[in-house]
């Protein structure tokens, strides 16, 4: 520091030209650019592959279960073979012997099929849905009693998997599901068409069932609405309620300080816990419905909140505090500022968050198990308080059965979840779009 | 509004300030003393204020400022920034309120009632005492429901034809009734800076308040709004109080009967506009004039 700096012209005038410095160093710039640029892309094409291989596998899995097979029976309806005496009486038209029908029309059908063992390998062909499927027909048209008629019966799950192609002909008959002789059968029955495939109505009308031919998926999604209507219609108030309050009026002190760090808090304990919680309190101590998705709505409402709350707070401070300002200027009590300018500028924030929060709802199914949802349940749910599962539970059901064909299933079911997901989210979208044009 | 006009000021906007300021006569209170000088009071005031602090978390922000309002009267604060002006100004319709850690002390009288006190309902009073901010802050509705939304809370219309009377005088009051009046279902904020600022006016003065507080109304128009909205004031002071806060000391003797002069949270100097732009009492009011200051 000998030399003082005598002049600024000095200085700078002994130095190189800061053009040639910044070109020297400018192609490395350029390429620390580009490398940062194609990280980014790269984590995108990176998401983008999970993502299709998410999609393909549940998709290729799960599409054939929109198909099923059919069998083709020319069933006789004859008084002695449903063993009934009077067609008029409604009582013995239910409890007739439709099973009986059904076997003794494939029996007509392979006269050859004389023992025990085959009989049974032969009848295991049809599902137990075609039973129940003659007696609503029956019941339905009572003047079909005494003539035969021709049907077309869903098959049992193993032929539905072989017309499928998911059983292999080629393994060694021991460790194949469909033995040797029925595949005989199968084949004659293909060659008279008799079997064929049709888009598969039943999956989306029917509950579960232990038959995978059976089980449909209408009464997971019952289940799933009526639980979400619930969590919505609690939920949404609730946590806008609460944020405004904290928001616009609640005094700074230390209560307020520990009701904030407990809403934090709560967004991140984990959801078996509010499960836990729900059974010891709504089931418990209320005594609330087991397996009601009036009690799983509760729960996941406890759930959302916090995300919901967060959400919507974080809406409201964005509002700029001029609207409030001038709504306040001009002698606008605080409920008619928020009502009137600051709500409507802060619900698309506040829908965001909602349809997060019951997005993860949907997709919960931890606390759900706790609180007994995870039940076998047949009926497809009428109103919050009957026994329900929901789409989550549902493919955790079926993904744990050990029939080949609940495999198709449970990805189909996946799938029926995504699209509900999707069109949730769709509807947030028109929803937020409709508020933010509202001026 | 009938209101009789019990103060006689010299309309200031004819003395020409176009010619900078020239001050012929020497102050003569020294720069240290710090108590207001001149004519604080006005016969029969709209508000009268009495020792009015505010502190910000503790801090003080002005101290022990006396200061009436006349009727009919626009009176001008200016000053350095952070002198104090715009807090005073929000004192008067309660707006620091929405200021989380201010407080205010002392006494604001209007219509012989305290307005600084707890008791105080600050709705009716808000509506007494109109204001104009900075910054144009139009509601982001329709320029209809920008003007409507006054009147609707307070009642102030019985019907439909009553609300779009109120609406369109308040439109033509505010001189922006010829712009807007075929887009009144547009945005009002898609409206140029001016207007909005205009807007914000007509907004306010829909409510018929009896003064009304304008902290520096043009500080973000170009020279031809803000001869508007100048234009515009001194109409509206036929039937209103104006408490205008400004940084422009051209706008202040322009528009303004009274000129008060505040200097780091003190009341420097109070008195008619002419006199304090020509013969300023203290030597702080000098400088800052004069453009000595800092």
């Amino acid at each position: 520091m000998s030399k003082k700096a005598s002049s600024y012209d000095d200085f700078f005038a002994s130095r190189p030209r800061t053009i040639d410095l910044v070109k020297k160093g400018l192609a490395k710039r350029r390429a620390r650019e580009k490398r940062f640029q194609l990280y980014g892309k790269l984590a995108i094409i990176l998401g983008l592959i999970f993502l299709l291989t998410l999609f393909t596998s549940i998709v290729g899995n799960g599409y054939t279960a929109f198909m099923q097979t059919y069998v083709k029976l020319d069933i006789s309806l004859d008084v002695d073979a449903l063993a009934i005496d009077d067609p008029d009486n409604i009582q013995q038209l239910s409890t007739a012997n439709y099973g009986g029908a059904v076997k003794a029309a494939l029996r007509t059908m392979f006269p050859e099929v004389k023992s025990r063992s085959d009989k049974r390998a032969l009848y295991s062909l049809i599902s137990t849905g075609a039973t129940y499927q003659l007696r609503d027909r029956v019941i339905r048209q009572p003047e079909l009693i005494g003539q035969s008629i021709t049907v077309w019966v869903p098959a049992a799950d193993d032929l539905d998997m072989l017309m499928k192609g998911k059983i292999d002909r080629d393994v060694v008959q021991a460790d194949r599901r469909m033995k040797d002789n029925q595949l005989v059968w199968v084949d004659k029955l293909i060659s008279e068409e008799r079997i064929k495939k049709r888009f598969n109505t039943g999956f989306f009308t029917s509950g579960d069932s232990r038959d995978p031919e059976l089980a449909g998926i209408r009464g997971a999604v019952m289940g799933s609405l009526l639980t979400l209507i619930v969590t919505l219609a609690l939920s949404f108030p609730i946590g806008v309620a609460a944020a405004v309050y904290l928001e616009e009026f609640a005094p700074q002190n230390k209560l307020t300080d520990v009701i904030e760090v407990n809403i934090n808090n709560l967004a991140a304990v984990p959801s078996i816990v509010f499960g836990l919680l729900g059974l010891a309190v709504f089931i418990n101590f209320f005594g609330m419905p087991r397996s009601a998705p009036v009690v799983g709505g509760l729960v996941l409402t406890l759930m959302t909140l916090p995300t919901i709350i967060i959400a919507s707070r974080a809406a409201l401070k964005s509002v700029p505090p001029s609207i409030r300002e001038a709504a306040l200027g001009i002698g606008a009590s605080p409920m008619q500022t928020i009502i009137y300018h600051v709500l409507p500028l802060a619900m698309p924030g506040m829908l965001t968050g909602t349809i997060i929060g019951m997005a993860q709802a949907l997709g919960e199914s931890a606390p759900l198990l706790m609180i007994g949802m995870v039940a076998f349940i047949v009926d497809v749910p009428g109103n919050i308080f009957d026994p329900a599962t929901v789409l989550p539970v549902q493919i955790y059901l079926w993904a744990d059965s050990p029939e080949r064909a609940f495999v198709e299933r449970t990805s189909a079911a996946i799938m029926i979840l995504l699209a509900f997901l999707i069109t949730m989210n769709a509807l947030a979208v028109i929803l937020r779009k409709r508020f933010e044009r509202r001026w | 509004m009938e209101q009789t006009e019990d103060i006689k000021f010299t309309n200031a906007k004819k003395a020409s300030i176009d010619d900078p300021v020239e001050v012929k006569h020497r102050a003569t209170v020294s720069r240290e003393d710090r108590s207001t000088v001149g004519e604080i009071r006005v016969d029969s005031p709209r508000m009268s204020c009495t020792d009015v602090n505010v502190y910000y978390s503790g801090q003080r922000a002005i101290k022990d400022i006396n200061l009436d309002i006349g009727n009919n009267e626009i009176i001008a604060m200016i000053g350095p920034s952070g002198c104090g002006k715009t807090t005073f100004l929000r004192c008067l319709n309660r707006m620091n309120d929405t200021i989380k850690g201010c407080e205010v002390t002392g006494s604001i009288m209007m219509d012989d009632y305290e307005i600084n006190s707890r008791e105080i309902d600050v709705v009716p009073l808000r509506a007494q005492v109109g204001m104009v901010f900075q910054k144009p802050n139009p509601f982001p509705k329709s320029i209809w429901e920008n003007i409507a939304f006054g009147p609707r809370i307070h009642g102030l219309a019985q019907d439909k034809t009553e609300l779009e009377e109120i609406v369109v005088t308040s439109l033509q009051k505010a001189g922006l009734w010829d712009e807007v009046k075929d887009r009144l279902d547009q945005p009002g904020t898609g409206l140029s800076g001016g207007q909005q600022q205009r807007l914000c006016i007509a907004r306010t003065i829909a409510v018929n308040p009896e003064v009304i507080l304008m902290d520096e109304p043009c500080s973000a128009l170009d020279p031809i709004a803000t001869a508007v909205v100048e234009d515009l004031m001194d109409q509206l002071r036929e039937n209103f109080s104006i408490a205008i806060v400004t940084h422009s000391m051209q706008q202040a003797a322009r528009v303004s009967q009274r000129t008060a002069y505040f200097h780091l949270g003190d009341l420097i100097e109070v008195g008619i506009t002419e006199e304090v732009f020509t013969k300023p009492k203290h030597q702080l009011t000098e400088d800052y004039i004069t453009g000595r200051f800092g």
